[in-house]
């Protein structure tokens, strides 16, 4: 009864689950067939099938179920070391963190992640251009892959690739005797610049399947009509390009404002930035009694990343309609 | 056809692009250049590689590197063991599970890493501030041994689901698990039979390139093992690099083919399993 009746159902449900998982069927539509059915055997199954998930529901609770309820919690509570013992509710936490160097803090880092997502977007757009139209197979291969490595290198190493490279002693420092006009690596251009390191092959990535889209007849329609090349972007690509860029623009925001490692080797909290200030905060580096003011910064920063987010996913949307 | 039309703006583009190649070629091949000659530069006007030879005597290197293995290979069991049963559950099953998994493997993917780190340190506060006096107490001291960290071991788990989630969802388009499970039930196997003999081998290559991609970000993880406190192989890096600037470049340089040889591998992995899904 058990065994014997169960597979005779199934694969019917496969075909009308969206053939195991074309892309862009939406999950509602999914879900509906089987809430018609309300069949003994397939309901068992199904009730197996969330046994399976369980470890993974298990290990989500804990890893990170329980860190956000300790900042949703410790945000707004006091802390243990707070003159009036720990726990009772508050705001000053949250208030605390808006303001002063923390407020500094956090929009040096909305600053930085703002203006090295605008260059890199700039800089890569007719990067990957150059590379989408290159007659040469073996250029598009190289810059991608090179980008991919690069994109996925960073933390401390690139610091210290940096360090090497353009900082006080690094060799292309003493080389062109760049201290002479008063060059540092360790301010915010430095920093800007380090993660352009990153963020332009992040961006040759993201960018490139969209211009492989964009289709070689919508040129040729254009120029038939009389267009020029600065027309032909400026009413047809770019309008097509738009959401992806935007996407691609998002993105390069999220990864460079998440980014600590490579700052904290490089420059420290000397330049204020807010995953530096939670860094020292965490450490200890705080006043007595403000000990959950890290974890109103994280929520701080956690709010911040999830507006991201929230433009990121419908732009994601939009743009890989015309990619297919 | 464009090209007849509007011959003078193309061959200008075409000058345009080698320039554009050229400068961000300079830009991205310098310091790689630099660093190289940085760590092997002695300063007298010649070259040494001590800083590649005397790496493995180092004081603290190889333990770091130890537990960075071992957490990455831990990390990777876990991951597998919590992700792919419940990745066959939603294909098997429960669809409507799949939004539910798919929220859980990228939910990770919005809270910054320092973030998650504040939240960790919450979670160890309340040890010794709530849990003092009960045998829970223990469980939170073990999780922080610095021989063996387990609460790196979950963060490193949470932070590579999103990832393992994509490789393993995308191996998992490719072969038509139902049809292959029906199949083994028909024949006789049992549920865990089909699923390990049958499932398994051919999520092969997603299985490999999902526990990759995973060992890579272990390896370079240095945010939540830095706040935390422990010292894998990036900490390392970073407290070492202080004393010793030539061999903290040296690392770096090896790491950069690290991550090479990697990406390498998976594009490897890519076109092996687009092959065989062709043929």
């Amino acid at each position: 009864m058990t065994t014997a009746p169960t597979p005779v159902p199934a694969p019917a449900a496969v075909d009308s689950n969206g053939g195991a998982g074309t892309p862009g069927t939406a999950p509602a539509s999914e879900a509906a067939p089987t809430a018609d059915r309300p069949k003994g055997g397939k309901r068992r199954s199904g009730n197996r099938a969330w046994l399976g998930a369980l470890p993974l529901m298990v290990f989500f609770a804990i890893g990170f179920g329980l860190p956000a309820v300790a900042i949703a919690i410790g945000a707004f509570t006091t802390s243990s070391d707070a003159p009036g013992g720990g726990g009772t509710f508050t705001l000053s936490n949250l208030t605390a963190s808006l303001q002063g160097a923390y407020f500094t803090a956090l929009l040096g880092s909305v600053k930085l992640s703002a203006l090295t997502a605008l260059i890199g977007t700039v800089i890569g757009l007719p990067l990957a251009q150059a590379v989408a139209t290159s007659r040469f197979r073996i250029v598009r291969e190289a810059v991608l892959s090179g980008s991919g490595v690069l994109a996925n290198f960073g933390g401390v190493p690139l610091a210290f690739m940096f360090v090497a490279t353009l900082g006080n002693a690094g060799e292309v420092t003493t080389g062109l005797g760049l201290k002479k006009y008063g060059w540092s690596l360790y301010t915010f251009d430095g920093l800007a610049i380090v993660y352009l390191y990153f963020l332009i092959p992040l961006m040759i990535l993201t960018i490139t399947p969209a211009l492989e889209g964009l289709r070689v007849q919508w040129r040729e329609a254009a120029a038939n009509n009389g267009a020029t090349t600065f027309q032909y972007w400026r009413y047809v690509a770019l309008p097509v390009l738009l959401p992806s860029l935007l996407g691609g623009y998002v993105l390069l925001f999220g990864a460079s404002f998440a980014a600590y490692a490579t700052a904290e080797a490089m420059v420290g909290s000397s330049i204020p930035l807010i995953s530096m200030q939670i860094g020292d905060a965490l450490s200890g580096n705080v006043l007595v009694g403000q000990g959950n003011l890290a974890l109103a910064l994280g929520l701080d920063m956690i709010v911040v990343a999830g507006l991201v987010m929230a433009v990121y996913l419908p732009l994601q949307r939009r743009s890989a309609k015309w990619l297919s | 056809m464009a090209q007849l039309k509007i011959p003078a703006p193309l061959s200008r583009l075409r000058v345009g692009r080698g320039l554009v190649l050229l400068i961000c070629g300079v830009y991205f091949a310098v310091p790689m250049a630099a660093s190289l000659f940085f760590s092997i530069d002695d300063y007298h006007g010649g070259f040494t590689f001590h800083a590649y030879t005397e790496l493995l005597s180092a004081p603290g290197f190889l333990d770091s590197l130890y537990l960075s293995l071992e957490l990455a290979g831990a990390t990777v069991v876990v991951l597998l063991l919590v992700l792919v049963p419940a990745l066959l559950a939603a294909r098997l099953g429960a669809p409507r599970l799949r939004p539910v998994v798919e929220v859980m493997c990228s939910l990770p993917l919005v809270v910054p890493v320092v973030a998650l780190t504040t939240g960790i340190v919450g979670v160890l506060r309340w040890g010794p501030d709530y849990f003092a006096n009960s045998p829970f107490f223990q469980t939170f001291v073990a999780i922080q041994n610095p021989d063996f960290p387990v609460v790196l071991l979950i963060a490193y788990v949470l932070m590579a689901l999103p990832f393992a989630y994509r490789a393993l969802d995308g191996g998992l388009r490719g072969v038509d698990v139902v049809t292959l499970v029906e199949a083994a039930r028909n024949c006789g196997a049992s549920y865990p039979r089909a699923v390990l003999s049958v499932v398994l081998p051919n999520l092969r290559s997603a299985l490999l390139s999902a526990s990759v991609l995973t060992v890579a970000l272990v390896l370079g993880e240095f945010t939540t093992a830095s706040i935390l406190g422990f010292q894998p192989f990036s900490v390392w890096i970073n407290t070492y690099g202080k004393t010793d600037g030539q061999m903290s470049v040296a690392v770096s340089m090896i790491s950069l083919m690290v991550v090479w040889i990697v990406l390498l591998l998976m594009s490897a992995l890519g076109s092996g399993r687009r092959k065989s899904a062709r043929s």
